[in-house]
């Protein structure tokens, strides 16, 4: 089904206004995104995190649809169970009412400390899709790497020092390790896009089995953009290829947007200044090594979607 | 009508959930409670019972499925020992906080390290905080009994918290036993159908399971938890007499075995309890008047009954099957002289024994009588059975 800008602009957004999240959260943009484009029905557990910790401050909530906060590495093993239940009592009769599970967790809870459960739900097949807001660190406890902390990036564990210029690791590849899951769906999504996020989300959610859809989401604190260049910011980790948006549907892989010209990596370096130290005559490699592993990449994409 | 069967502890345990036949039971193997979950896959390949079965990856994303389920409004299960626990134990306080019933048996298996498969309560006593009913039992009678019963002592609404079935690997797990088997529709009957209060999947009634809670409420939260630990105690006693009724076999928060006119006790958990009553016969046999309380509800600690039963004797010595390594003594003689501090001077001494599976026998526990009798007594632990 199509989306509608009209039929959205009356719809009650899952997530109530009020939460704590910080002005200019990319993480919260893309759950609300996420939420709005739910058409039935839904049930959502969320990792420990910034966005469970800012829209559950007890006695407030802000959730308007069931929600389960369980611990930090479990989204995906508590919706398991979640949805496992549902089944169960679906089979007895207990339950007659068509409901879909969302499993949210950010790039900590995702990517490392959640990655083997998210893998276990996976590889189970349970019928849920698994959203990860990446905002490329550990925002919530005070901007610390995670695997999806981008090569070259200042955070307080692998800051830019004199003698380690940030982290020296590339991010993890995690849509491709989901893929490499068999799943029926993965993607990749921002929030500038949101008609394509949306999209995939409907997508996803009309697909019976394990769903996988990673978004990149700017976090002002942890990536020191300001506040209203939230979604500018995602847009560019887009156009510079860095962040691409692609879908692989039951293997098949399509490249949602390809953009129409080459945008260095710098132009998204530029705008942050969790990268500014890269800029140094002496760092300057970095971005050379960020330049060619993203063109490596994007080639690499190319060849999967049969686009060479 | 009962029948009676050949059956091992976990056997037991396996018909006991299957009559149950919870809505989902996730479970990761390990020794020595991988024949439970073994003979449960039967009943769930042979389509005997219709619970939906979860085989997770790890003991960490089963005790986190099962909250996911039991959140879900599902009647749950899940199983594990020594380090299935110990990989758990973030998830475990999480469900009694949660206040969901779940049903855990727990085959006790000594922590590693170093590694040892055999049994010994250092796993159960690992999470004697943890806001779980606890529950031990003797044999494999008991772990069948005991877990039929657990299922509404946990769904109680004055309780509501999980419980553990605490068995010992195999000294239970693993040693064929005769067990008397109740009808599938009388258990049935008497765990009843589960209702559950605020379920997830009720999606017209919306609820946030697991918010933040901060200094605000956080306090009184865990007061609650305090308060329904608190009323286990009645309810283990009022499921106990109902399960009585039933099959007539009787549970309460202890056993006494000749206790009444006892002037040296010992006190033990588990299958070591069979192996003191025997010491305590021979001890009788040579005039000599002794007794035994099997406790079987560690959590909550049934503190002033213990008082009770244990006023009129002269000396007693608790058996510990952990050591607390706090250079003083074992977890049950520490709750045991704090619960009759104040209330009763009778002198408690301590025995850790049989860590990793080291055996205790007849002999060993007779020891400990001669040791009561002759007045031996220290405010440390002595340890039975070890090299030294």
């Amino acid at each position: 089904m199509a989306i509608s800008l009209k039929k959205l602009s009356h719809k009650e957004s899952p997530i109530a206004p009020g939460h704590r999240a910080c002005a200019g959260c990319g993480s919260i943009i893309a759950i609300r995104q996420v939420l709005m484009a739910t058409e039935g029905p839904v049930v959502c557990s969320m990792a420990t995190g910034c966005m469970e910790v800012a829209t559950t401050i007890f006695p407030y909530s802000a959730w308007r649809v069931p929600f389960i906060h369980n611990a930090f590495e479990n989204s995906a093993a508590t919706m398991s169970g979640v949805e496992t239940a549902y089944r169960a009592l679906k089979k007895q009769g207990k339950i007659d009412k068509e409901i879909k599970f969302i499993a949210f967790g950010g790039d900590g809870g995702t990517y490392d400390i959640g990655l083997q459960s998210l893998s276990g739900a996976m590889e189970r097949g349970h019928d849920l899709l698994y959203v990860c807001y990446n905002n490329e660190a550990y925002m919530n406890t005070g901007i610390q790497r995670s695997s999806a902390t981008p090569k070259g990036a200042a955070t307080s564990t692998a800051p830019a020092g004199k003698a380690i210029p940030g982290k020296k690791q590339y991010s993890k590849d995690l849509t491709e390790i989901m893929v490499a899951h068999d799943i029926p769906y993965a993607a990749q999504a921002s929030p500038h896009n949101f008609l394509d996020l949306m999209k995939k989300v409907q997508i996803a959610l009309n697909i019976e089995g394990p769903k996988f859809i990673n978004i990149l989401t700017s976090c002002h604190r942890g990536w020191r953009v300001p506040q209203n260049t939230s979604i500018d910011v995602c847009k560019m980790a887009v156009e510079t290829k860095f962040w691409p948006l692609y879908e692989v549907e039951n293997g098949v892989y399509k490249i949602n947007y390809k953009p129409k010209k080459d945008v260095p990596i710098e132009e998204w370096l530029k705008t942050q200044r969790r990268f500014a130290h890269l800029f140094k005559p002496e760092n300057r490699h970095i971005i050379d090594e960020l330049q060619n592993h993203t063109d490596q990449k994007w080639k690499k994409l190319l060849d999967l979607a049969g686009e060479k | 009508m009962s029948k009676t069967l050949p059956l091992t502890g976990n056997y037991a345990c396996a018909h006991a959930m299957a009559q149950i036949e919870p809505d989902v039971v996730a479970c990761y193997p390990i020794t020595p409670q991988t024949e439970l979950m073994h003979k449960f896959a039967d009943f769930v390949a042979d389509g005997k019972v219709k619970t939906e079965f979860i085989l997770v990856e790890s003991e960490h994303s089963a005790m986190s499925a099962c909250v996911g389920a039991a959140a879900a409004g599902a009647r749950v299960m899940t199983a594990t020992s020594s380090q299935g626990l110990a990989l758990m134990w973030e998830i475990v306080y999480i469900a009694s906080s949660l206040r969901l019933p779940l049903v855990m048996p727990l085959v006790n298996r000594a922590l590693s390290g170093p590694i040892n498969i055999h049994c010994d309560h250092s796993d159960a006593m690992g999470a004697r905080d943890s806001g779980w009913i606890q529950l031990f039992c003797e044999n494999s009678q008991e772990v069948y009994d005991t877990t039929v019963q657990a299922v509404k002592i946990a769904e109680n609404k004055e309780v509501l918290l999980p419980v553990m079935v605490c068995f010992d690997g195999f000294i239970i797990s693993h040693t064929t036993e005769r067990v008397d088997i109740l009808e599938d529709h009388e258990v049935k009957e008497f765990v009843g159908q589960y209702q559950p209060d605020h379920p997830l999947l009720d999606v017209d009634h919306p609820v946030t399971y697991g918010p933040l809670d901060l200094p605000d409420y956080y306090f009184e939260h865990k007061k609650q938890e305090s308060d329904a630990m608190k009323n286990a105690t009645q309810v283990v006693i009022d499921v106990g007499k109902a399960y009585k009724a039933l099959s007539g076999r009787e549970y309460g928060i202890f056993e006494k075995y000749l206790t009444e006119d006892a002037d040296y006790i010992i006190l033990c958990m588990g299958s070591t309890a069979g192996t003191a009553k025997a010491a305590a016969d021979d001890q009788r046999a040579r005039g000599n008047k002794v007794g035994v309380l099997k406790l079987r509800m560690f959590r909550p600690f049934p503190a002033d009954e213990l008082a009770q039963a244990l006023a009129g004797a002269k000396a007693v010595a608790v058996l510990d099957r952990a050591d607390s390594f706090n250079a003083l003594g074992g977890p049950l003689w520490g709750d045991l002289r704090s619960a009759l501090y104040g209330k009763c001077s009778v002198p408690v001494s301590n025995y850790i024994y049989g860590l990793g599976g080291r055996d205790i026998d007849i002999d060993m526990i007779g020891q400990v009588f001669e040791d009561l009798k002759a007045g031996k007594y220290s405010d440390k632990a002595y340890y039975l059975g070890v090299r030294e």
